[in-house]
């Protein structure tokens, strides 16, 4: 049988397509455009294949910006991921304490993310920061800006309490969401509270999960706007991530072709590492 | 195994109730027997789930005690209380297999797995299970998902009672049929208390022994099938169970007779015709009408054939009548008398079978 065939149809969908182009496939083109060839102002470019690419990856710069970029979302993701789930666990479910949670939960999400490392930059500083000044009064050599160990303690608990919220409020939509059926059932099959939680709770919070996982994922390996205000990747390079490497290749040396080769690069990654979390979390849905 | 006492039991969901309207259920008091089976019967609304969640423990109740064989269980959790409850809409353990599933509320009380295998593949029989065992749960249809959910109420072999709160709903019709007259085997088998909810008659007549029924919060009979149909205690029930529902008509008290449109009606509560007080109906079931020769006068006006029987509908001094004539029985045209089976003609007063009206005395 023929299916009736109405070209008018791609008209319709011309908005959107004009939209993507726009904010997507141009700029991403533009960067392959600029990731295989050398220029040198004026319009004018000369071919250079995978050269870029090359440097990219032979340069240690980028090998120890990915192995900081790597540790550091691993150590959010351990911390938030289980942290806000916790939270979400012990949040009220009705009543008037419901509303405060909501709101209290909500504020860091709502400052704006430079803010949020000014915030930080001022409260950690050792001689006049609450949190500096109270971390060395207990008798801990504690400075940001001269020690590694120090910077990567405030960037992670920066960020965490940036972000776990997030996570918290993913989870407490997926438990409210949880007929009341189930707890009922579960206390008629005489179920402990670790058993609601492993056999209802949390396979009802796989999708929840999921999402939180990734988008968490995603951001913390993109995170710029922080770091770059409150350490600037220093001391030394000990907090550059693969963001503030590549805007200091790209906007401080101006080198536009290796700084799109990362790009690409850090592109893939992500995009890599994003479909691996996906599918391990979602395996267990078909079968 | 238990009796269990329902005694002077009040429910309010509003934290401090001042008007019976706040309260779900309004007052009951039942005694239900070891062993039987019973249908808790009424409308959406009418306090069912609620009755049931007080009988299992899910709620504690605002006034009252109940007792579980003359103890008092009113506050007991649901795990003391040894009772299992099915769920309207299927509850399973998303990534367990039926087995684990089945199993659960046995491994949760530390039963020995050999017990648990023998109890899980009885059950699993019955419910025709076995060939899915090994399966994920998640992956059955809803009416394999609600046989997991009944098998997790049946597993348990000492349970005081089994509660199932319209466990039916999303069944198929054809699976419906089948797995009520499954229930009510094993019910002949187990001879366990089971208390069934449900807004269906057909399937509260066809499984209980004593059919319990309820409005606004308010047990308004308990009885037998039977019971319920040959003699409503309230016109409630008269007009809920039977198909097309009892006919009502407005009646007066004429120095002890009762009378419908200044024609006398004998009813068979007449004793209490004298005191009644209130809204005064005369009741009576389409089956219980009959033509005559004398009688009531009416108009026929429409005639439908369900096959077994035609539904007559005629107006008699602007109130409708509805007859159930048998086949093989003629219907007269246009004018006819309608005649009343005095043995199952009623009176009413607001909505009470005259004489039983609750806080009367007996």
């Amino acid at each position: 049988m023929k299916k009736p065939v109405n070209n008018k149809a791609w008209f319709l969908v011309l908005p959107v397509f004009l939209l993507v182009a726009f904010n997507a496939l141009i700029p991403l083109m533009t960067v392959v455009n600029y990731s295989v060839q050398e220029t040198f102002g004026d319009n004018v470019f000369t071919w250079a294949g995978v050269q870029w690419f090359q440097d990219v990856l032979r340069s240690d710069n980028f090998w120890n910006a990915l192995q900081r970029q790597l540790l550091f979302t691993f150590i959010v993701l351990a911390i938030e991921i289980p942290l806000g789930l916790g939270i979400a666990l012990t949040m009220p479910k009705q009543g008037f304490w419901v509303s405060v949670c909501l709101v209290l939960m909500s504020l860091p999400l709502l400052i704006p993310w430079n803010v949020v490392g000014a915030m930080w930059n001022i409260m950690a500083l050792p001689d006049i920061g609450l949190l500096g000044k109270a971390i060395n009064g207990l008798g801990i050599n504690y400075n940001y800006t001269r020690q590694p160990v120090s910077a990567w303690f405030t960037l992670v608990l920066m960020d965490v309490w940036h972000w776990t919220s997030l996570v918290a409020l993913l989870c407490y939509a997926g438990l409210v969401s949880i007929p009341d059926a189930y707890y009922q059932a579960a206390k008629v099959d005489g179920a402990r509270r670790w058993a609601v939680f492993r056999y209802i709770q949390l396979p009802k919070l796989r999708h929840v999960l999921t999402i939180a996982v990734l988008l968490r994922f995603m951001d913390s390996f993109m995170i710029y706007t922080e770091p770059q205000v409150m350490t600037g990747g220093g001391p030394g390079s000990a907090t550059t991530f693969l963001s503030i490497d590549l805007v200091k290749k790209g906007i401080g040396q101006f080198d536009l072709g290796p700084a799109a080769a990362m790009s690409i690069i850090y592109f893939l990654i992500i995009l890599a590492l994003s479909w691996l979390f996906y599918t391990l979390m979602m395996r267990h849905q078909e079968t | 195994m238990a009796r269990i006492t329902l005694d002077h039991i009040r429910h309010s969901y509003f934290p401090f109730p001042k008007t019976d309207e706040h309260y779900a259920l309004k007052q009951v008091n039942l005694e239900w027997r070891d062993g039987g089976a019973y249908a808790l019967l009424g409308p959406s609304g009418c306090g069912k789930t609620t009755l049931l969640n007080l009988i299992s423990g899910l709620l504690v109740p605002t006034e009252g005690r109940l007792l579980f064989d003359g103890k008092d269980v009113t506050r007991a959790t649901p795990e003391e209380r040894n009772i299992a409850q099915v769920f309207q809409f299927p509850v399973i353990y998303d990534t367990m297999t039926v087995y684990d599933n089945l199993a659960f509320p046995l491994r949760n009380r530390g039963v020995a797995e050999a017990e648990v295998d023998q109890r899980v593949q009885e059950i699993a029989a019955m419910l025709d299970l076995s060939k899915t065992l090994r399966n994920r749960a998640s992956g059955l249809t809803a009416d394999g998902k609600q046989k997991i959910s009944l098998g997790r109420g049946l597993v348990r072999a000492d349970v005081n009672v089994i509660m199932f709160d319209e466990p039916l709903t999303v069944i198929d019709p054809h699976l419906k049929w089948q797995l009520r007259s499954k229930l009510k085997e094993l019910h002949q088998h187990t001879r366990r208390t089971m208390i069934y909810v449900t807004h269906d008659q057909t399937e509260a007549l066809t499984f209980a022994d004593t059919v319990v029924v309820m409005n606004h919060g308010v047990v308004v009979q308990t009885g037998t099938p039977i019971e319920l149909f040959e003699r409503p205690r309230h016109t409630f029930v008269g007009h809920f169970i039977g198909s097309p529902g009892m006919n009502l008509l407005p009646a007066e008290v004429k120095g002890g007779t009762v009378t419908f449109a200044g024609e006398t009606v004998a009813v068979e509560n007449g004793a209490a015709a004298s005191s009644a007080r209130g809204k005064l109906e005369i009741g009576i079931r389409p089956e219980f009408i009959s033509f005559g020769k004398t009688g009531l006068a009416a108009d026929i006006t429409k005639v439908s054939d369900t096959g077994r029987f035609r539904i007559v509908e005629a107006v008699s001094h602007g109130q409708r009548v509805k007859l159930l004539v048998p086949e093989g029985i003629a219907i007269p045209a246009g004018r006819a008398h309608l005649a009343f089976d005095a043995a199952r003609t009623r009176l009413y007063e607001d909505g009470w079978l005259a004489g039983e009206r609750p806080g009367d005395a007996p």
